[in-house]
C-alpha cells in the first residue's frame, strides 16, 4: 500500500443516512475474481437507469464531482454486507476518504485495509459538510484531523495501530505473521489443556 | 480465589487472545472455525498465492458454495452449465483453490452443501465457546451456540488462512434483556425485527450483543439463529445466546460435534460459558416479548419495521425517509395489510431452516397460493431439503403453487439469477430489504414464514392469525 499521510481534495456530497454496501456496490456485481476495475459499477443503481443510461440528477455524473477524493456521506455510511468490494469500488472510482458521523464496523475495518480512510465526526461539522458540497478539506492522517476551509481543525478517532499501517504504507498480515511464534505457542498450550 | 464476573463475550474473548490488545496494537485474537464460500474468497487466495504463503490450517476452514449458485435442480445436478459465466467462474475457482491449498470443500453436489451459516450448526461443527469467523456479515448466526462469530471482510479472510488469527480491538458488550412469551402466531424473526425496530441500524455498532432473559432461554435452537443472523441488522457485529441444554440436546450426536469422552469434556466446559451472574455489560436494553406483534418492514432497511395491523409512520420534513417510501411505492400513514405482493421468498440463512419449512407449510397445506402469485421455496441446506421431503412438506409447496429449489442464498441477494423484477413487491423471509437487494428496483417486504405463507395464499400482506 502507499503510505497515506495527509489528503487535500473538494468533497462529494451524498446526504442519504443509512447507506448499505448493497448500494455502494450490488451484488450482481460480485462474481468478480479479482478486485480490479470495480469503480465502473459504483453506486451503479443510483447512478444509471434501467438503460444503462447516466442519471443526470445524480451527483457522481456531475461536473463538480470529477475529481473529487472525499466523499461526504449522511449517517451510518456502508452499513450490511461485509462486502470487501464496497471500499475497492469506492477506491478504484477515485475515493480516498469518507466522511459520516457513523460508519458501520465491518465497512471502517474493510477500508483501513484498503487504505479508505474513514472519518467519523460530529454532527456540528457533519451538518456543515452536508450544506456545503465541493468545500476543500484537508485530512491529515497523523494528527488525525480534518481541516475546514475557514481553517477549523475537527479530530477524528482512527485506531493507532490502523493509522500506523496508513501511515507507513504497510498492511496488517506482516505483523500477524511477525506473530506466529505467538501464535504456535497458543496453540500448543491450548493442546496441553486439552 | 474470587474473580470479577465476567460474560459469555468475556469469557471466549480471553480464551483466544494469543496477544491481549495495549493501545499501540489490536489484540491478536485466534479463530478456531473460518467458513469460506465463492464470492469473497478469491481475491484472499489471490493474496496467499501472490506472497508465497500456504493456508496455516487448513483444517479449520470449510469451504462451501451458496451465494451466487443456483438453485435450480438443472444447474446444480442436471448437467446444465450454471447460465452465469461469472458465477460459473467462481464456483470453479473456489474448487481450485480449495484443492490448491488442501481446504475440504462441500461442493455443489455435495449433499452436505448449503448457506454456510446453516450448515454449521446443522454439521456440529460450530460449537459454545468456539471463535467463528467467515466473509459473510451473517456469520452472527452462530452466536446462537454460544460462540463469538462475526463477519470479515477479503482481506481479513487471508489473513486467517495465512496465520488462523486475526487482530482485532475488543468491542463492548451490550446485553439485550427479553421476558415474557411470544403470542401465538408471533415468531423469532418478529421479535428480532422488533429488536432491530427499537435499537435502530446502527444501535448495536462496536457491540456484540448478548440476547437474555426467559423468552430467549425458551426458544428452540432454531429460532435462536434465526434472532442471532439479524444482530448485524442492528449494526452489531456479533448476537450471542448462553448455550444450555437445549444447546446441547442441538448439537448431540451431530457429524462433526465432539463424541463419546471429548463429548463430555465439552460439555463441562461448555457449561462454565454463560455470563457469571453479577457481570456487567457496558450497555442493557429491556424487551417486552408478550407486546411483540407479527412485524413487518415498509422501507429500505430493516429497522423501517412496523407491526403489520399498523400504519405506515410519517415524518415530515424528512427527505431521506420519504424518497425510502417513494423507492417502495408506499404512502406515509397508510396500512401496509392488503398491500398486494407478486413474489413470496420463503428461504435465506434467517429463516430457511427445517422449522422454518414447517411453520410455512402447516399453515399452506391445502390451500393454494394467488392466482399470478411466484412462492419460492429455497431450503438453506441439501440436508434441510431432504429431511423437508422426507416429511412430504415439499409436496405441501409444490401443491400450493410453489417453486421447491435446490439450497442457496437464492433471491436473498439477487446474483445468483433469482431475482424480483423491478416495481415488484417481494414478501421475503430473509434479512435484508435494501434498495435493489433482491434485485434492482426490487421492492422487499421482510417478514416472518408464516407471515410469507400467508400473505402468497392471499396474494396480499396478511396477517397470518387471520388465517391459523
Ligand atoms: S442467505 Fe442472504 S444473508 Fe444469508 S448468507 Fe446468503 S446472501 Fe447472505
Amino acid at each position: 500500500m502507499e503510505p497515506f499521510k495527509t489528503l487535500t481534495s473538494r468533497t462529494v456530497v451524498l446526504p442519504a443516512t443509512n447507506i448499505d454496501t448493497d448500494q455502494i456496490i450490488p451484488a450482481r456485481f460480485l462474481t468478480t475474481t479479482t478486485r480490479a476495475g470495480l469503480g465502473a459499477h459504483l453506486f451503479a443503481d443510483w447512478r444509471y437507469d434501467s438503460a444503462g443510461a447516466p442519471r443526470s440528477d445524480f451527483v457522481l455524473n456531475q461536473a463538480h464531482a470529477a475529481g473529487c477524493r472525499v466523499l461526504v456521506a449522511g449517517r451510518n455510511f456502508g452499513c450490511g454486507s461485509s462486502r470487501e468490494h464496497a471500499p475497492w469500488a469506492l477506491l478504484d472510482y477515485g475515493f480516498r476518504a469518507v466522511i459520516s458521523t457513523e460508519i458501520a464496523d465491518i465497512f471502517r475495518n474493510n477500508s483501513l485495509k484498503n487504505g479508505l480512510l474513514p472519518v467519523v465526526i460530529d454532527e456540528a461539522t457533519s451538518a456543515w459538510l452536508l450544506a456545503h458540497a465541493g468545500a476543500e478539506v484537508t485530512l491529515d492522517v497523523v494528527s488525525s484531523t480534518l481541516t475546514l476551509p475557514a481553517g477549523t481543525r475537527v479530530p477524528f478517532p482512527l485506531e493507532p495501530f490502523a493509522r500506523h499501517c496508513l501511515v507507513e504504507g504497510v498492511d496488517e498480515l506482516g505483523f500477524l505473521l511477525g506473530r506466529l511464534g505467538d501464535i504456535e505457542a497458543f496453540e500448543r498450550a491450548r493442546c496441553g489443556r486439552g | 480465589m474470587a474473580r470479577a464476573p465476567q460474560t459469555l463475550f468475556d469469557k471466549v474473548w480471553q480464551r483466544h487472545e494469543v496477544c491481549a490488545e495495549s493501545a499501540a496494537t489490536p489484540a491478536v485474537l485466534y479463530v478456531d472455525l473460518h467458513l469460506i464460500h465463492e464470492v469473497t474468497s478469491p481475491q484472499a487466495f489471490a493474496v496467499l498465492r501472490g506472497r508465497g504463503l500456504r493456508v496455516r490450517r487448513p483444517e479449520r476452514t470449510l469451504a462451501t458454495m451458496d451465494h451466487s449458485t443456483p438453485t435450480t435442480t438443472a444447474q446444480v445436478f442436471g448437467g446444465a452449465p450454471i447460465a452465469i459465466d461469472a458465477a460459473a467462474r467462481q464456483v470453479r475457482e473456489l474448487e481450485e483453490n480449495c484443492a490448491r491449498f488442501g481446504i475440504e470443500l462441500l461442493g455443489l453436489k455435495s449433499a452436505q452443501r448449503g448457506i454456510v451459516h446453516v450448515i454449521g450448526p446443522e454439521l456440529g461443527l460450530t460449537q459454545p465457546g468456539m471463535t467463528i469467523v467467515c466473509g459473510d456479515s451473517h456469520t452472527s448466526t452462530h452466536g446462537a451456540l454460544g460462540a463469538l462469530a462475526f463477519g470479515i471482510g477479503t482481506t481479513e479472510v487471508g489473513h486467517v488462512l495465512a496465520t488462523q488469527c486475526l487482530l482485532q480491538r475488543r468491542p463492548r458488550t451490550f446485553a439485550v434483556n427479553v421476558s415474557g412469551a411470544l403470542a401465538p402466531g408471533v415468531t423469532a424473526k418478529d421479535l428480532i425485527l422488533a429488536i432491530i425496530g427499537r435499537l435502530g441500524v446502527s444501535g448495536g455498532t462496536e457491540h456484540v450483543i448478548e440476547y437474555r432473559g426467559n423468552t430467549i432461554a425458551a426458544l428452540g435452537m432454531e429460532e435462536r439463529m434465526t434472532v442471532c443472523n439479524m444482530s448485524i441488522e442492528a449494526g452489531a457485529r456479533a448476537g450471542m445466546i448462553a448455550p444450555d441444554e437445549t444447546t446441547f440436546a442441538y448439537l448431540a450426536g451431530r457429524p462433526r460435534a465432539p463424541a463419546g469422552d471429548a463429548w463430555e469434556r465439552s460439555l463441562a466446559a461448555w457449561r462454565e460459558l454463560p455470563s457469571d451472574p453479577g457481570a456487567r455489560f457496558d450497555r442493557e436494553v429491556s424487551i417486552e416479548a408478550t407486546e411483540v406483534e407479527p412485524m413487518i418492514t415498509y422501507g429500505t432497511n430493516p429497522g423501517m419495521v412496523m407491526p403489520i395491523g399498523g400504519h405506515i409512520p410519517q415524518r415530515p420534513g424528512d427527505p431521506v425517509f420519504a424518497r425510502a417510501l417513494e423507492y417502495m411505492g408506499l404512502n406515509a400513514g397508510e396500512p401496509i395489510k392488503d398491500q398486494p405482493v407478486n413474489v413470496v421468498f420463503i428461504g435465506s440463512c434467517t429463516n430457511a431452516r427445517l422449522s422454518d419449512l414447517r411453520t410455512a407449510a402447516a399453515l399452506l397445506r391445502g390451500r393454494r397460493i394467488a392466482r399470478g402469485l411466484t412462492l419460492l421455496v429455497v431450503p438453506g441446506s441439501q440436508q434441510v431439503k431432504r429431511a423437508a421431503e422426507a416429511e412430504g412438506l415439499d409436496r405441501v409447496f409444490l401443491d400450493a403453487g410453489a417453486e421447491w429449489r435446490e439450497s442457496g442464498c437464492s433471491m436473498c441477494l439477487g446474483m445468483n439469477g433469482d431475482v424480483v423484477g423491478r416495481g415488484q413487491y417481494a414478501i421475503s423471509t430473509s434479512n435484508r430489504n435494501f434498495e435493489g437487494r433482491q434485485g434492482p428496483g426490487a421492492r422487499t417486504l421482510l417478514a416472518s414464514p408464516l407471515t410469507a405463507a400467508a400473505s402468497a395464499v392471499r396474494g396480499r400482506v396478511t396477517d397470518p392469525r387471520e388465517l391459523a
